[in-house]
């Protein structure tokens, strides 16, 4: 199983290429749905919370504009900025590849992390940005996530996620692997801790990530439409021959087969998250959970 | 307008009589206020016979009324800022156990209900409120969640009891009741359980092992369905009625057989006709109930649990 998933030739679980190819009309004035095809306004759609105002499509958010339709205006302070991966392994061209996704994203890594509000309750918060590597997961994006969820024991605070993700970084190799070990051993002491943890699984969280933190939330949430799963589509199909179905690995999917709590459109996400940490915020004997709002 | 059931006969046809009585008093210029208050007169007598003394028969056919309000009735009327939370991480959804967040007079608790459809549709999807054992691992996963953070759990019974199939024999439909009958005896949260309409057996208990356990005045709670009793005592379901009669299954006799720790009150005829005044007299038995086990300490309250039901049967 692993051998074929981290094969140079298959590398990360499939994504649909019509959601991986950058809609170049994106940056324009118009941008075409990829999946209805309608063209509409960009400034219609940013209006929209990016969700096609057709069909219901979510397209992608970058990391940076997830952290800005959630968090409090002026209350983002992030964690660990000038965190930035190696080539442990001497790995051709990493480098270099690692240079052109930080250009290309303004990003030095797949994952944001940092503290902010919501509605006046303190959350720890990350997201993970697949125009970098896929998101895939490093060693920087491993101890980043880490360090996040430690911030959230010390303070008590409810630590949320965003999910998206190729899977293992292959230019990191093992040491990839390892960091699945990294944060689900930190998710233990947060568990222990009593803090919640609110896991959204987006388009797409595969691989490595699926099967590691992602999948570890109190409350595990998703978008319509979104790809989640450990393998891809296509070795699976090749392994078992047989055609999956088209729905196979949806948040849908998912849904129906216990994986997630609920699947949650964009709009409806910050009130979701604000409702849930606010009932987290002290329990029946009035001890303080997360720390309450002023 | 309520379907009516057969033994409410006598009452519908006085109501019928005296709305006759009215329309041709209306229609023509004659007066018959003394008729028709002598048979609305009546017609209280008749009620209070037959809504006063119903027979456990009777209560079952008002427990399994196709309106009888459903847990998602009592968390519209109960709760607010419902987040219903599905799957057992496991398998599967089973939409015959709902359950979710919300807030109670703005308490943050856990409710967790057994779903029976309101039409045939529904009654499909939700398998008549039967559950398959991914129903109880996804009531004990939000429990556990519950127990974590704090949140007091309340379960509402509806089933008829677990469903009998393959594939629930597959996944483990005994582990999954078991399973619930022993951790929800470690909670350390404050627990309260009531039987709005039936309590069909295991699939009822693995959400009634709780602190308090109440039962709306015409629900049943049993260890077998009458049909599923009658048929093994006398090989003949038919004799559903019989067995009801004789295995002590309504509020009442629960409640002498000190197995519940009381009986809320109903609307006269059933709570289907007022989901809104049937809400308000569970709200007061629950907020009752609440308050005091809110004061308890987590080891007070399993300490509680356990005595409560080591004494049953003594
Ligand atoms: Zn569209």
């Amino acid at each position: 199983m692993f051998k074929d998933l981290f094969s140079k030739k298959r590398k990360y679980a499939t994504i649909p290429s019509e959601r991986t190819q950058p809609n170049k009309m994106n940056d324009g004035v118009m941008t075409k749905c990829p999946s209805c095809k309608t063209i509409m306004y960009s400034r219609e759609l940013k209006k929209h919370h990016n969700v096609c105002i057709e069909c219901n499509h979510h397209f992608r958010l970058t990391a940076r504009d997830r952290i800005n339709s959630l968090i409090d205006v002026g209350t983002f302070k992030e964690f660990d900025i000038g965190m930035l991966s190696h080539n442990p392994l001497d790995f051709p061209d990493y480098e270099e590849k690692l240079e052109k996704d930080q250009q290309k994203t303004g990003l030095n890594e797949a994952v944001v992390t940092g503290a902010g509000e919501m509605d006046g309750y303190p959350v720890i918060i990350g997201v993970m940005d697949p125009r970098f590597r896929m998101a895939s997961m490093g060693t920087v994006v491993g101890e980043k996530i880490k360090r996040a969820i430690e911030a959230a024991i010390e303070t008590k605070t409810p630590f949320i996620m965003f999910s998206a993700s190729g899977g293992a970084r292959m230019q990191e190799g093992v040491l990839s692997l390892m960091q699945m070990a990294k944060t689900s051993v930190a998710l233990k002491k947060l568990d222990e801790a009593r803090v919640p943890f609110i896991s959204f699984m987006t388009h797409p969280t595969t691989g490595g990530v699926s099967a590691s933190f992602a999948s570890l939330g109190d409350y595990n949430f998703s978008e319509p439409g979104a790809l989640i799963g450990f393998a891809g589509r296509r070795i699976i199909e090749q392994t078992i021959r047989e055609e999956l179905p088209d729905d196979f690995q949806t948040a849908e999917f998912l849904l129906d087969h216990g994986q997630l709590d609920g699947v949650i459109d964009r709009k409806n996400i910050h009130k979701t998250l604000v409702t849930i940490i606010k009932m987290h915020a002290v329990d029946h004997q009035g001890n303080q959970g997360g720390q309450s709002a002023q | 307008m309520t379907q009516k059931l057969p033994f409410e006969q006598p009452v519908v046809e006085l109501q019928n009589k005296i709305d006759e009585l009215k329309n041709f008093t209306k229609d023509k210029d004659i007066d018959l206020e003394d008729e028709i208050s002598y048979l609305e007169g009546r017609l209280q007598q008749v009620e209070s016979q037959i809504y006063d003394h119903l027979k456990p028969w009777e209560r079952v056919q008002i427990a399994r009324h196709s309106e009888r309000p459903t847990t998602y009735d009592y968390i519209e009327h109960l709760f607010t800022d419902f987040i219903e939370l599905h799957g057992d991480r496991l398998f599967g959804d089973d939409d015959a156990i709902v359950g979710g967040l919300a807030y109670y007079k703005g308490q943050p608790v856990t409710i967790i209900g057994h779903q029976r459809g309101r039409n045939t549709k529904e009654n499909i999807q939700r398998n008549f409120g039967m559950p398959h054992p991914e129903g109880y691992r996804k009531a004990l996963r939000l429990m556990k969640q519950a127990d974590k953070f704090g949140r007091p759990i309340i379960c509402l019974v509806d089933t008829k009891g677990a469903f009998p199939g393959k594939a629930a024999e597959e996944r483990g439909q005994s582990e999954a009741i078991a399973r619930n009958l022993l951790e929800m005896g470690g909670f350390t949260v404050p627990s309260i359980g009531i039987v709005i309409g039936e309590g069909g057996s295991g699939g009822a208990l693995a959400l009634g092992v709780c602190n308090r356990m109440f039962m709306l005045e015409n629900s049943t709670y049993s260890v077998i369905s009458p049909e599923g009793a009658a048929a093994i005592l006398w090989k003949d379901a038919s004799l559903a009625q019989r067995a009801a009669e004789t295995m002590k299954i309504t509020a009442p006799d629960l409640s002498e057989l000190g197995v519940i720790d009381g009986v809320i009150r109903e609307v006269r005829g059933g709570a289907h006709h007022n989901v809104k005044e049937q809400a308000g007299y569970i709200d007061g038995v629950l907020d009752q109930h609440l308050t005091e086990l809110m004061k308890m300490s987590g080891e007070q309250l399993r300490e509680q649990r356990y005595d409560k039901f080591s004494r049953i049967g003594l």
